[in-house]
């Protein structure tokens, strides 16, 4: 088991790659050592929003996602 | 009554609404809106993604919230994922209403929360690959004027 990290939207071009797997527990000084700095850089925006185990969290500094959690950083949306 | 769809395939909005006006016998007048992919220059194909745990519940909660802050009869929210070609219908908004005003605002303020603060994600093709598309400061413009 792991966590798993999905990356939303233009975050996967950043990433180079749609999700990545590592090892758990993981915390918000975690999170941000594990996806590289590209994506790092563009966690420090408010506006990328984190969900853990499918909920949006109302503050991504208290993250703590444990094995088999998904987490999903998902960036400025655009629908419609 | 609340239909809030996320569709795979191509729709028929002129389908769907004969639908929705059956199922609202009652209102007194049904507004809607057809969003599609603009046949932009060289834009070859649109690209929808999504996240599932959160896009169509969020769907629902919005259609609620739009029931609730307008006098509905019920609201239609489809809104397409995969990949479109220009002209292809993207996103489909309807309001049935007792009058005329809830049903148009109603229509309004679900096509600009869907917009600017529902789970997709947007990139197009064009002759030199895909881009994503970032979001517009009028979006947000639109939006605020809900609060």
């Amino acid at each position: 088991m792991a966590v798993r990290i999905l990356f939303l939207g233009p975050l996967q071009d950043l990433a180079g790659a749609a999700e990545r797997m590592v090892e758990g527990p993981l915390d918000w000084p975690g999170l941000i050592r594990a996806v590289g700095p590209a994506v790092a850089a563009q966690l420090q925006d408010e506006k990328v929003n984190v969900a853990c185990a499918g909920e949006l969290l109302m503050d991504r500094s208290a993250l703590s996602a444990r094995d088999g959690d998904e987490i999903a950083l998902l960036p400025p949306v655009s629908g419609g | 009554m609340i239909d809030a769809r996320l569709l795979e395939k191509g729709f028929s909005a002129g389908q769907a609404l004969a639908h929705f006006a059956r199922a609202n016998p009652d209102s007194g007048g049904i507004a809607s809106f057809v969003g599609k992919v603009r046949p932009d220059g060289d834009v070859k194909a649109l690209h929808l993604t999504h996240y599932p745990p959160l896009t169509l519940p969020g769907m629902e909660e919005l259609a609620r919230k739009a029931m609730e802050r307008f006098a509905l009869e019920g609201i239609l929210a489809w809104h397409r994922i995969g990949f479109l070609r220009p002209g292809a219908p993207i996103v489909l908004v309807a309001a049935a209403a007792r009058h005329r005003r809830d049903s148009l605002a109603a229509v309004d303020f679900t096509m600009d929360h869907l917009k600017s603060a529902a789970w997709f994600w947007k990139r197009e093709k064009r002759d030199d690959g895909w881009h994503w598309i970032a979001p517009r400061g009028q979006d947000h413009a639109d939006l605020a004027r809900w609060d």
